[in-house]
């Protein structure tokens, strides 16, 4: 288990290198019972940067931020995946959670009984590995609430249960800004929102991103109208057939993913 | 599952025990001059003891029930239970004057830091009898009787005569009659018209010496538009013999009362706990029972709640949790005998580790009844494939005015949720924990939250080792 001690000092031995690197992905094979979904795909993030990864349903995408997660359905086959230059693999899922890896996503899972207040701060802790004092949570809290324009009465509500999709997305970036991670993961959180919520959530990913590295995954361009990406990368049958600018992104708004998978 | 993780789940906190150092024991086993001699013993009058005698040969000649767990009920030894153990010679209201292990044990189980900061009363009562009572002094001087009920018999001896046995006669069924024959302490609690007890009050009992049979007697009186909680917790030594909690509870919420009677039952496993409640609840009264089985090797429990009188509101919130070696047979009963009534029934359940867990409800609406409203909900939660689930929703609805709602559900914790927690940080345990915590709630948030958080502690002790 990698306690705050070790992330410090992996952050320390790097220090002040001008790219501090997150995640590195190299070569990377995922299956999903049996059938291979992620076909070598290589990919790193430094400490700042914003990755999008963009691409058709079924390509791949959401596979690859839930197997960097944990997920137990997905077995990765082959390749290396290091995080704070260390093998991924050698983490549990909550544990990868307590390095400061976070993924919001794409359907968070209903919690019947459990109030977001109290989740949100037994999470906060869980991650921090100690108590977290009353007043600083609350303080914490307001100041992301107020961000996120969420109103107190979520944090009563039971997490998840009854919330409309927005509600739901809206929750997860409120659980990314207070966590504060070292890799934020957003698996398709800008779908289903309108845009007044699409310019909250960004608000939230923004705040997060200068100390993070971040990977984006969306089927839209209208996202990077408000998060700035570094990098655009298309993802085609399960390998990133193209990487580029926030050009890249308008591009295939334009044009969609014909071109790209003719050359595929 | 690992014997190891079956070791941490076994892990019962309040198993341990004092050496017996009664001041008297019964020989083990039950005549009809063991009945006589606990009521000469308690210097009882006539009356009562001719109840208890007319109940023991009624017990003797009932037939043991066919239902819950059979097996289990037809192998008690009732010649192997102690049927009355006095271990100090006079309840005290000082707890300098109790023994001091005594003492110890009440303060191991929480039950003294309570006292001292938010309950308005409490009985602690030792095997048979009350050690140790106490009430706040304002509630006294507002004509609150509360008072262990041996002491109550004693001191309101017109009262218990006008009550004893009218909403739980001895015939009602064999642990019934048992408990009639043989009783000994439990609660006497009056609260006078409109007097509004605001702090809750609390008995706890606690099963110490081996072989016990505990059998206490709690009759609840709230006069017309009072309002009281009444709060039982009860824990018991583990021992590798059988231990009988066989206890009787009457309530009478007359017209605009509330009752509301919380259980935090966690007995140890070879604790058998068959148990008989129920209420009566007068015009516009309300009764609520709010009941947890999280101990025991076998609990037989369904409090049950007459609305006799137009208006009446009956509330029933129960969760049982089920764990290796358990069976809880539980559920409520709530018969709506006038118009205008309506309930309201909860009932939740944990399965795990083999763990056997039984919803037995009925629900009645009598021909007269008009317009009266129920929901019901159940919800089972089975942690493994090893475990076991019943539901039995027995409804008699005669009267076509009624307003019914019943749902049922059986879920299993779903591997998208655990995935979901741990990616927040929790390990497997902790991502248990809280969803049985969620799972509870419904019951959790109708606690004082001291308790709500010990309940919720003890649920997440019960996680330890679900891996695998």
């Amino acid at each position: 288990m990698i306690t705050l001690l070790d992330k410090g000092v992996a952050r320390g031995e790097i220090g002040e290198s001008m790219s501090e690197e997150i995640l590195n992905i190299s070569n990377l094979h995922i299956s999903v019972e049996g059938t291979e979904i992620i076909k070598g795909l290589s990919l790193t993030i430094n400490k700042g940067e914003v990755h999008a990864i963009m691409g058709r349903n079924g390509a791949g995408k959401s596979t690859l931020a839930n197997a960097l997660m944990g997920h137990p359905a997905y077995s990765i086959e082959s390749g290396e995946i290091s995080y704070n230059g260390r093998p991924l693999e050698e983490l549990e899922v909550f544990e990868r959670a307590r390095a400061g890896m976070f993924l919001s996503f794409q359907y968070p899972s209903v919690l019947p009984g459990v109030k977001v207040g109290t989740f949100l701060k037994k999470s906060i802790e869980a991650v921090r590995g100690e108590p977290v004092k009353q007043k600083e949570f609350r303080t914490q809290l307001k100041a992301a609430m107020q961000l996120l324009d969420m109103d107190r009465s979520f944090l009563s509500r039971y997490v998840n249960d009854g919330f409309s999709g927005g509600e739901k997305k809206r929750l997860e970036i409120l659980q990314l800004v207070l966590l504060q991670p070292t890799l934020a993961m957003l698996d398709e959180t800008d779908s289903g929102l309108d845009i007044d919520a699409l310019r909250i959530v960004s608000k939230g990913i923004n705040q997060v991103a200068p100390q993070a590295g971040c990977l984006v995954i969306t089927h839209y361009q209208r996202l990077l109208d408000h998060v700035k990406a570094d990098y655009v990368h298309v993802m085609i049958d399960g390998k990133i057939v193209k990487s580029g600018g926030p050009e890249l992104a308008h591009k295939l708004e334009e044009q969609g993913y014909d071109w790209l998978e003719a050359d595929a | 599952m690992s014997d190891e993780a079956r070791d941490i789940v076994g892990d019962y906190r309040f198993g341990f025990h004092d050496e017996d150092k009664s001041t008297i024991r019964f020989d083990n086993g039950l005549s009809e001059q063991i009945v006589r001699d606990i009521s000469t013993l308690k210097n009882e009058p006539e009356w009562m003891t001719d109840i208890r005698v007319k109940a023991y040969h009624h017990f003797i000649e009932r037939d043991m029930p066919n239902w819950g767990n059979p097996e289990i009920l037809n192998n008690i030894d009732f010649e192997a239970i102690t049927y009355f153990l006095r271990s100090t010679d006079s309840t005290e209201d000082d707890w300098k004057d109790v023994p001091e292990d005594i003492q110890n044990t009440f303060d191991k189980v929480g039950l003294r830091e309570a006292e001292n900061t938010w309950l308005g009363g409490i009985t602690a009562q030792y095997d048979s009898e009350a050690v140790y009572h106490s009430i706040r002094e304002d509630l006294e001087s507002q004509g609150v009787i509360f008072l262990d009920m041996d002491t109550g018999l004693r001191e309101h001896p017109e009262l218990v005569k006008k009550y004893f046995g009218k909403v739980v006669p001895h015939s009602d069924n064999k642990f019934a009659a048992l408990n009639t024959a043989v009783w000994s302490g439990g609660s006497f609690l009056y609260i006078p018209k409109g007097v509004h007890v605001e702090m809750p009050v609390q008995a706890y009992f606690r099963i110490n010496a081996e072989n016990m049979g505990q059998f206490e007697r709690t009759l609840i009186l709230a006069d017309e538009g009072s309002s009281v909680h009444y709060i039982e917790g009860c824990t018991a030594p583990s021992y590798s013999s059988t231990a009988l909690h066989s206890a009787v509870v009457e309530l009478i919420a007359m017209d605009g009362a509330k009752i509301r009677y919380s259980t935090i039952q966690n007995w140890s496993d070879n604790v058998l706990n068959l148990v008989t409640k129920r209420a009566h609840a007068m015009k516009n009264a309300t009764v609520e029972w709010i009941d947890s089985n999280i101990g025991s090797g076998l609990t037989m429990k369904y409090p049950a709640i007459l609305l006799k009188g137009e208006g009446s509101h009956a509330e029933v919130v129960s969760v049982a949790y089920a764990g290796q070696n358990q069976h809880q047979d539980t559920g409520a009963k709530v018969h709506h005998l006038a118009a205008n009534t309506t309930s309201n029934i909860v009932s939740k359940s944990i399965s795990k580790d083999g763990g056997r867990s039984t919803y037995r409800g009925l629900l009645q609406v009598t021909p007269k009844a008009n317009n009266c409203r129920s929901k019901v909900v159940c919800d089972a939660l089975m942690l493994d494939q090893d475990s076991r689930s019943d539901t039995y929703p027995t409804m008699e609805i005669g009267n076509s005015t009624a307003d019914l709602e019943h749902e049922a559900s059986v879920s299993k914790v779903s591997g998208d949720q655990l995935f979901y927690l741990m990616s927040r940080g929790f390990n497997e345990q902790e991502a248990m924990g809280l969803i049985v915590n969620g799972f509870f709630e419904p019951f959790t948030r109708e606690l004082p939250s001291d308790y709500a958080v010990e309940m919720n502690k003890l649920l997440n002790i019960k996680m330890e080792g679900s891996i695998g």
